[in-house]
């Protein structure tokens, strides 16, 4: 038996004496701007639930695509039974029996169920040329039926919700065989029936031997799945507890770098300040029903809900980026028209898109250009850009902001995400924009730059400016809003004070589901 | 379009717990996108029987099937590049870069009949291979490499032929590839020519291939989500390159019944082909952004286009405006794709 004890900073755990099932030593991972993984340790046992936990940006999930080879480690090594192995591609992962379920979906939506789960494997028969439907499909019914799920195998993927998605996935993962199962939050679009059926699934392949990592921010979960933890902070390895016997409040503690306490702010009473914003029975298809809201002055505006809720959709729907089927949008107390992106702007409504390289930045144009782009009229003299102007004003939100680049002639895509973030705050400042959308603000980038945008947050609030926050980290949501509001499939299903705001309460609007059918 | 009903975007959503079946088959998009055209080229059919009483002449109806033979191998070639959402600009002077190397195998070397349909067929395949590994490996989009190998193929068939046109007399046979008619001999009532003969059964070998066979099935996959196929542990650049290959393959027997037809490979000829089969293929409801996509769509896609030319030309339409009438309902027909795919979501 190999000596596991160099393994660093591990604590002795029952089930971890023989050699480890996987072991990572070491791993660094650099990403342009950011050092994702710094010296990275992990350790899974044949049979255990081993929780991997951290802020969103620790590192977790480069950490995992790094075993399952999507990404390749810089530094570091791969160890399984004990042995260095090379994992340069997917394919090599599950061949070893290593299988992954991304928490971004990666399924093919014009292929069935059954078509998905088996893709590059399928059974073949005449010459090994043509694909045996009928066996493919008898073989996606039995995992199904394995995991107790009423599911056709032939429903092409892009018809099932979001949560039955999420299931092919985790069907598709068990059809491997993996002796080591990755999760990336795989329960982040599930409801409370479909959680309990996911555990029992896990149970029965613990007892078969096989090591599961499970990423997840919930905390009563992982009480209920999890034998030993390990916590990720700013892309360091932090520690590894057994579950039983350690409090939530010390993994917090591991995870924050400092106890939780400190966070309570008091937000500013905000509830009798002018509704600058105030939206009645909107509707959209099965994406937006009957979404109704008021935003006041100077106010953080919570927006939970899981993925998928319908969030982006509202906010997208009130800048005109996609059209309403019905509703009324109402600012300043006027009814608005609002058609186009444009209407909105001119409206004073700014979106900060999820999704900032597609649809919030220029990124191969420079700050300037950037910040500018929203307010072209305001810097143009018979057709001809004003440039001095540009860089005066682009110069002022670097300033302003804390932008940091070396020049306001710096190109967009070589800047770190929260600075491009704060570039596209800029481009909405200037276009003297005072409804604000923030959709997923601080989405990929790193703690320091993330503080530095609730800062700014808090700034932009209290300059009156009316803020509207999505955010899917819970954490992020309360410590941010002023007042709370939870979607679910398209409704909101409640609304919560700062005062009464819990984790569990979101989580419970946040999968409050019309019906027990999906 | 009685089954417009079906197309109510909760229909299927409200009840997931019913099994697709064979009313789900029938009403599902691509089928209804496929009956669609089916009615759109009955409709034209109709419409031209009545507007002239030669359109539906056995030698009028036999000389549309003749003019689609060449587009409609084409457009196959074309629908699997498209599903698999990539885009092949080349297959028009690629069908002649086939035909003129056909010629160099038959004519200037002499060779049997069978080795220049091999070569023909090669040639395709080698062609389509460069496109797939400039696209798949060096990363050039499709768009620009396809382009490139279009002006490539053409430049060498001028080059290679020395800008004249390959005759292939001296081979026996050759003209029958396209010309005479299998079928005509069996049923002399029915003297469907050979290129339509090769059109089916080239569009029946390539709609099992796309719906039963493994590679049919990355090819879906591709076009739907080419990283979810990366992930699950596919050879995403290996299938890439085996679609561009396979699609030039296809093209080089276009360029045999083209080359059949003329009884010589025109070096000159070719470009132009390529937008007419596309066109075939998006008529046919295969989208341009990937994903899905059937061999009969395009089928149907090719025959609408030449019944359209076909009836125009016999109701005396200048060409000019047979043209622009064309143009109209590609738009057309994107549209109510658009239309419909709004109407889904």
């Amino acid at each position: 038996m190999p000596d596991t004890s160099t393994a660093p900073a591990t604590t002795a755990t029952p089930g971890a004496t023989a050699a480890p099932l996987i072991a990572l030593r070491n791993v660094c991972k650099r990403f342009p701007g950011v050092l994702a993984l710094d010296n990275c340790q992990f350790e899974l046992a044949a049979g255990e639930v081993h929780a991997l936990m951290g802020e969103n940006g620790a590192g977790k999930s480069t950490l995992m695509k790094i075993l399952s080879g999507v990404y390749q480690c810089d530094s570091g090594e791969i160890l399984l039974d004990g042995r260095p192995v090379q994992i340069s591609e997917p394919r090599q992962a599950q061949a070893l029996g290593i299988g992954i379920i991304h928490q971004e979906l990666n399924l093919m939506n014009h292929l069935t169920a059954a078509q998905n789960i088996f893709i590059g494997r399928e059974p073949r028969r005449a010459l090994g040329l043509f694909v045996d439907e009928d066996a493919l499909n008898r073989q996606a019914a039995a995992i199904f039926a394995r995991m107790r799920l009423d599911l056709d195998p032939r429903t092409p993927v892009g018809e099932l919700t979001v949560a039955r998605q999420q299931m092919v996935e985790i069907a598709k993962a068990l059809s491997f065989d993996s002796r080591v199962l990755i999760m990336d939050e795989p329960t982040a679009a599930l409801n409370n029936a479909e959680i309990g059926e996911l555990f029992r699934i896990i149970r029965d392949l613990q007892a078969q031997g096989v090591g599961i990592v499970y990423i997840s921010h919930k905390m009563d979960e992982l009480r209920q799945i999890a034998d030993r933890v390990s916590v990720m902070r700013d892309g360091k390895y932090i520690a590894t507890v057994p579950m039983v016997g350690t409090s939530m409040d010390s993994i917090i503690a591991m995870m924050v770098g400092r106890a939780l306490d400190g966070e309570q702010r008091t937000p500013p009473d905000t509830s009798s300040n002018e509704v600058v914003l105030e939206v009645r029975g909107l509707n959209r298809g099965r994406a937006i029903r009957d979404v109704g809201f008021q935003l006041r002055r100077g106010e953080i505006l919570g927006f939970a809900g899981l993925m998928g809720a319908g969030r982006t959709e509202v906010a997208r729907a009130i800048f005109g980026a996609d059209p309403l089927e019905s509703g009324e949008i109402i600012i300043h107390g006027g009814r608005a028209l609002i058609k186009s992106p444009a209407d909105a702007v001119a409206h004073g409504i700014g979106y900060l898109s999820e999704d900032r390289k597609h649809f919030g930045l220029a990124v191969g144009m420079d700050v300037q250009a950037n910040i500018a782009l929203s307010s072209m009229g305001r810097f143009t003299r018979a057709g001809f850009m004003d440039q001095r102007a540009i860089r005066e004003a682009a110069q002022g939100y670097v300033r302003q902001l804390a932008i940091k680049t070396p020049s306001v002639e710096q190109q967009a895509r070589l800047l770190s995400g929260g600075n491009q973030q704060k570039i596209v705050i800029a481009k909405w400042l200037l276009r003297d924009c005072d409804i604000l959308f923030f959709d997923e603000p601080t989405r990929g980038i790193d703690i320091g730059a993330k503080s530095e945008i609730y800062k700014l947050l808090d700034a932009l609030a209290a300059q009156g400016k009316a803020i509207v926050m999505i955010s899917s980290e819970l954490p992020e949501v309360l410590r941010m809003s002023h007042r709370i509001l939870v979607m679910c499939e398209g409704r909101v299903t409640g609304e919560l004070s700062r005062a009464e705001a819990t984790q569990e309460k979101i989580m419970q609007l946040a999968t409050q589901r019309e019906s027990a059918v999906l | 379009m009685a089954n417009n009903i079906h197309s109510a975007p909760t229909a299927s959503m409200a009840t997931p717990e019913t099994s697709p079946g064979l009313r789900a088959r029938l009403f599902n998009p691509a089928a209804r996108q496929k009956l669609l055209a089916f009615a759109s080229l009955l409709l034209l059919m109709v419409f031209f029987s009545f507007a002239s009483s030669n359109f539906l002449e056995v030698d009028n109806l036999v000389s549309i099937l003749q003019s689609t033979a060449v587009n409609g191998v084409l457009a196959i070639a074309c629908t699997y590049v498209i599903i698999s959402s990539g885009i092949d600009l080349s297959v028009g002077t690629m069908m002649t870069f086939c035909a003129v190397m056909a010629g160099v195998v038959l004519t200037n070397w002499g060779m049997p009949l069978p080795l220049g349909i091999v070569a023909a067929i090669f040639f395709g395949a080698l062609s389509g291979w460069v496109s797939g590994m400039v696209i798949a490996k060096l990363k050039v989009p499709p768009f620009i490499a396809t382009l490139g190998m279009m002006m490539l193929l053409k430049g060498l068939s001028l080059v290679i032929s020395g800008t004249r046109p390959i005759y292939f007399n001296d081979t026996e046979g050759f003209t029958a590839i396209a010309q005479d008619s299998l079928i005509g001999d069996l049923i002399p009532a029915l003297p469907i020519p050979n290129a339509v003969l090769i059109l089916f059964i080239v569009a029946i070998g390539a709609s099992v291939i796309l719906n039963k066979t493994v590679f049919g099935r990355y090819t879906f996959a591709l076009g739907s989500n080419e990283e979810a196929l990366r992930l699950s542990g596919v050879k995403v650049d290996f299938w890439k390159v085996a679609v561009y290959t396979f699609s030039g393959a296809i093209c080089g027997i276009a360029g045999l019944i083209i080359a059949s037809r003329l009884n010589s490979a025109q070096p000159a000829l070719g470009q132009g082909y390529e937008l007419d089969a596309i066109a075939a293929v998006v008529i046919g409801g295969t989208s341009l952004s990937g994903g899905t996509g059937t061999i009969l769509g395009t089928i149907i896609g090719a025959f609408i286009m030449s019944v359209l030319v076909n009836g125009l030309r016999i109701m005396s339409v200048a060409q000019e405006w047979q043209t622009v009438v064309t143009g109209v309902i590609i738009i057309l027909a994107v549209y109510l794709d658009i239309l419909r795919r709004r109407r889904r979501a």
